[in-house]
């Protein structure tokens, strides 16, 4: 499972997938990160029934948010270190990546073999993945094989062996992934976008890494990567199952009370994505892509909420939003367009992304802008305004916490923002305070700039076909 | 994955228990026991006018999935109208006698909720994820439109339009949509599932509201529908309200039985390929007929979702072990099979290579696996652990109560019931080593078999 991730599967998911009517487009991969929770982050109206947390400390002093539940007989236990691709060392892009792939490739006293076996036996699931911020790992376990589950979590994240071997094996399908999409328009667009905005910033380097660079990788570089970024200092946890909070304890003890203290990061500076430029990747495709970056807005500023709410009301998750009825419903000049906004530790943005026929590139373009424009003068209205805080102070438990894992990783999320652990309970409140004028003021503040245009498909001079 | 990137939860695959394949749900049994687990109790009735009701409960959040699945799909479209059965799910967003376009959405908004719809090749189904006091105002609404949609020229198209642009992104720009495509239009010789469920483009472009009405007033009618409510909610409460809501839609005609054109004998290996410039590593995959839940003899689909598993479900499986691990000629190799279909079904192998390595070995090398695995049959550990790993599935899909009411959804659509969805981990405990080998000796043959080939654009074809 794990290594999926690194792989371009020639599975055929239009097969296994039925037609969704409406589908989010994808958000280019330079500026995709952690959708941050907070998009739909609420409390559900029905307080009453508020989800019980108990922020849970181990004798060796590892802290732990926990959701004590029985009605299913499993555990999912979520947890991040912050630092991830950004740590990766020039030349070395990739380490993280090809690093998330190894823990389960032996561990311990076990190889890649003995290791895997004892998971499946264990009927655990784990995995491993990296952000560019953070490197996340989850596990799912049956409530009645916890302590074997947990033991092999322990051997996971204290002592992953890097043998040559998994490491030559997870880097030539790494490899593969790579070279697959060289010729790929939408992948090489992407690493155009990331380099045009970000400049020489860390985030403007592909994850993945390239031959060359993930060539260089070596096994001393991974246990060097490994020891830095996996330590107590940087690390957050959440755990929502069958376990209580005395048998927790004894759990962060045996998996991450052994860990040092201190990580070894390299600072990674904040960036403001470069805007007003255009970019084109010719190619002759049926549909042309479309993405757009505006200015975005910190998690931590006075202007997150009324962002928040001004970004659903352009293009966010509903069928009602503004560019949804002006694209889509009422000229169907697209199937998905949507605006989401983007916060990574370093940089934020407010990214639109559809595709249309392309003949129509310029009107679907001009239609954008036009909302964005309107936006930005006029403000949304009052009713508005009203209805998307009601859908985002609703939605909370319908986005985050419909299972046990979307609730550890949203318990995770809330701790990596500092939020508190009563966050939920004062969600409502800030969302119900903000005002017209300010949701105003943040359209105007973030859809005045000029922004950023990739266009993917056929030169649009003298249009028709490329 | 929450708070996955987008792009690369798609690039992640289902776990080696892709649960949309198999049609399994959890029944009390598979729970293991020693574990505090609150009674999990499915109900199911039918209402007067024959619509049929499944009713989940789970308490843990005040949440509560609502579906509506019509027992029809793009399979059953008639000639040359492909594409109709997705259209007109996307023509259900619209105005009604009572509601005007986009309400639906904005009462589900406005209360934080999520809603959407699908369509697959035998269903097309009607989501909304709510507060359970809102599940009142959730059926009125789907009730509405199961019979009060107004279709005019305009909004016809401009949909169509909509759907034309899906088509574009989902297949068009996608060369391995385009291949796979082709891949079943030959695999699937009269069949209908050779068509795809988008449709075919000139076909699409054509669509218009006289097709749409005609399939509106065949098939959306309550007799055709099963509702599938899970979460907060207690039975009675959720036949009350279905009762007051579905329960005043008349009854239509009745519907004459799901019988379609059936595959003739496959007597031939067929290849497909394409060569596409924005390709880079070549991939390949191998399909077969094969009996599918609905139309397999007892314990035949059970041996064959065992046997996909084995194969090709997951890291451990043999194909990834010779393949990927032991060889080390493959970046990629698995198996995978479809259960939940009204119709025969296909079973996939496949594989791309790394490195060094040629297409043609990893082939040879599947086929190799393929091969000794019909000659020679599975380890008695192989296939307790691959029970295992269904089993656990099933209870790891409790979790989230949208598959739950999938799981029974897709299942009472493609012509299962309760009874089959609770009774499934008995049936595939069941399953012998000699049963597998069976499956595999009697559908796994090369010589009557579809494979697609992706290649580079300087490549040539095998």
């Amino acid at each position: 499972m794990m290594n999926s991730m690194h792989m371009r599967e020639a599975v055929k998911a239009g097969d296994l997938l039925p037609l969704a009517d409406k589908e989010r487009p994808r958000v280019g991969a330079a500026l995709a990160t952690l959708f941050l929770s907070i998009l739909f982050l609420v409390l559900p109206a029905l307080a009453a029934r508020a989800m019980d947390i108990q922020q849970v400390t181990s004798p060796k002093g590892i802290t732990a948010w926990l959701v004590e539940d029985y009605s299913v007989p499993i555990v999912a236990v979520r947890f991040v270190f912050d630092g991830g691709s950004t740590q990766d060392p020039v030349g070395k892009e990739g380490l993280a990546n090809l690093m998330t792939g190894l823990f389960d490739e032996g561990a311990g006293p076990l190889d890649s073999e003995a290791f895997q076996i004892r998971l499946d036996d264990a009927g655990a699931e784990m995995s491993f993945e990296e952000t560019r911020d953070g490197v996340y790992g989850s596990m799912r376990m049956l409530a009645e094989q916890r302590d074997e589950a947990f033991d092999l979590l322990r051997l996971a994240v204290n002592e992953p062996r890097f043998d040559q071997a998994p490491i030559d094996r997870i880097r030539a399908q790494i490899l593969s992934g790579i070279i697959a999409t060289e010729n790929d328009p939408d992948t090489v667009a992407q690493h155009k976008w990331a380099r045009a905005i970000y400049g020489d910033h860390p985030y403007s380097r592909s994850d993945q890494g390239s031959r060359q660079s993930i060539a260089a990788i070596t096994q001393d570089d991974l246990k060097t990567l490994h020891k830095a970024v996996f330590a107590r200092g940087g690390l957050h946890v959440a755990v929502v199952g069958a376990i209580d909070a005395e048998t927790l304890k004894k759990k962060l003890d045996m998996v991450f009370g052994d860990l040092p203290q201190k990580q070894a990061l390299t600072p990674v500076a904040d960036v403001e994505p470069k805007l007003a430029q255009r970019l084109e990747v010719n190619y002759d495709l049926p549909q042309t892509s479309l993405q757009l970056a505006w200015p975005g807005v910190k998690r931590k500023s006075a202007d997150f909420f009324p962002a928040v709410l001004m970004n659903e009301i352009l293009g966010g998750g509903t069928f009602t939003s503004r560019l949804y009825q002006e694209v889509r419903e009422k000229r169907g000049l697209a199937y998905g367009v949507n605006s989401s906004l983007v916060n990574q530790d370093h940089a934020d943005a407010l990214i639109v992304t559809t595709g249309t026929r392309s003949d129509r590139v310029a009107e679907t373009l001009g239609i954008v802008r036009d909302v964005a424009r309107q936006l930005a003068e006029d403000g949304p209205t009052e009713a508005e305004l009203a209805a998307t805080k009601k859908y985002l102070i609703g939605a909370y438990a319908i986005s985050n916490l419909d299972s046990s894992s979307s609730i550890a990783a949203t318990l995770v999320e809330l701790q990596l923002d500092d939020l508190g652990i009563d966050y939920m309970q004062r969600r409502a409140g800030y969302i119900n305070a903000v005002t017209l004028d300010q949701v105003k003021a943040a359209a105007k503040k973030l859809l005045t700039a000029e922004p950023t245009i990739m266009v993917v498909g056929p030169p649009l001079a003298g249009a028709g076909k490329g | 994955m929450t708070f996955q990137a987008e792009w690369l939860q798609g690039t992640l695959l289902a776990t080696s228990l892709a649960f949309t394949l198999t049609g399994s749900a959890l029944a009390d049994s598979a729970v293991p026991p020693n574990t505090k687990s609150a009674e999990f109790k499915v109900t199911d009735f039918l209402l007067d006018n024959g619509m049929e009701v499944v009713v989940i409960p789970d308490h843990r959040a005040p949440i509560v999935t609502h579906m509506v699945w019509y027992k029809i799909g793009s399979a059953d479209e008639p000639p040359g109208k492909s594409g109709i059965a997705h259209f007109f799910e996307h023509l259900m967003f619209k105005a009604t006698t009572h509601h005007a376009a986009g309400e639906f959405d904005r009462a589900v908004s406005d209360i934080g909720g999520s809603n959407n719809a699908f369509t697959s090749y035998d269903y097309t189904a009607f989501h909304e994820t709510v507060a359970p006091s809102a599940l009142e105002q959730m059926m009125g609404f789907e009730a509405d439109r199961m019979r009060n949609l107004i279709l005019t020229d305009d909004v016809i198209k401009t949909e169509r339009d909509v759907i034309l642009e899906e088509r574009r992104s989902r297949i068009d720009n996608n060369p391995q949509a385009v291949l796979d495509e082709e891949v079943d239009a030959t695999l699937w010789q009269n069949q209908p599932y050779r068509i795809p469920v988008i449709g075919w483009m000139q076909e699409m472009e054509q669509l218009n509201r006289i097709d749409a009405t005609a399939f509106y007033d065949k098939y959306y009618r309550p007799n055709n529908a099963v509702l599938i409510v899970a979460g907060d909610v207690e039975p009675a409460m959720v036949k009350a309200l279905a009762e007051k809501t579905y329960g005043k839609v008349a009854r239509g005609p009745n519907l004459p039985p799901r019988i379609r054109p059936v595959e003739p004998e496959q007597n031939t290996k067929r290849t497909v390929t394409l060569s596409d410039a924005r390709v880079s590593v070549p991939s390949f995959s191998t399909q077969w007929v094969v009996p599918s839940y609905h139309t397999a003899k007892p314990g035949e689909a059970e041996a064959l979702d065992l046997l996909a598993e084995i194969l090709g479900g997951g890291n451990r499986s043999r194909l990834y072990q010779a393949l990927v691990v032991q060889q080390g000629i493959a970046s990629s190799a698995g198996a995978y099979f479809q259960g939940t279909m009204l119709d025969d079904t296909n079973f996939t192998v496949y594989g791309a290579p790394r490195g060094d390595a040629k297409l043609a070995d990893v082939e040879a090398a599947v086929d190799a696996e393929v091969a000794r695995i019909a000659s020679g049959g599975v380890t008695a550990d192989e296939l307790e652990k691959a029970k295992d790993r269904y089993v656990r599935s099933m209870v790891f899909a409790r979790d989230k109560q949208d598959s739950m009411a999938e799981i029974y959804g897709s299942t009472l659509a493609t012509g299962g019931n309760v009874q089959d969805v609770q009774q499934w981990p008995d049936r595939i405990r069941k399953v012998t080593a000699d049963e597998i080998k069976a499956v595999a000796a009697r559908y796994l043959v090369l010589a009557c078999s579809t494979t697609g080939y992706l290649l580079p654009q300087q490549q040539a074809g095998n």
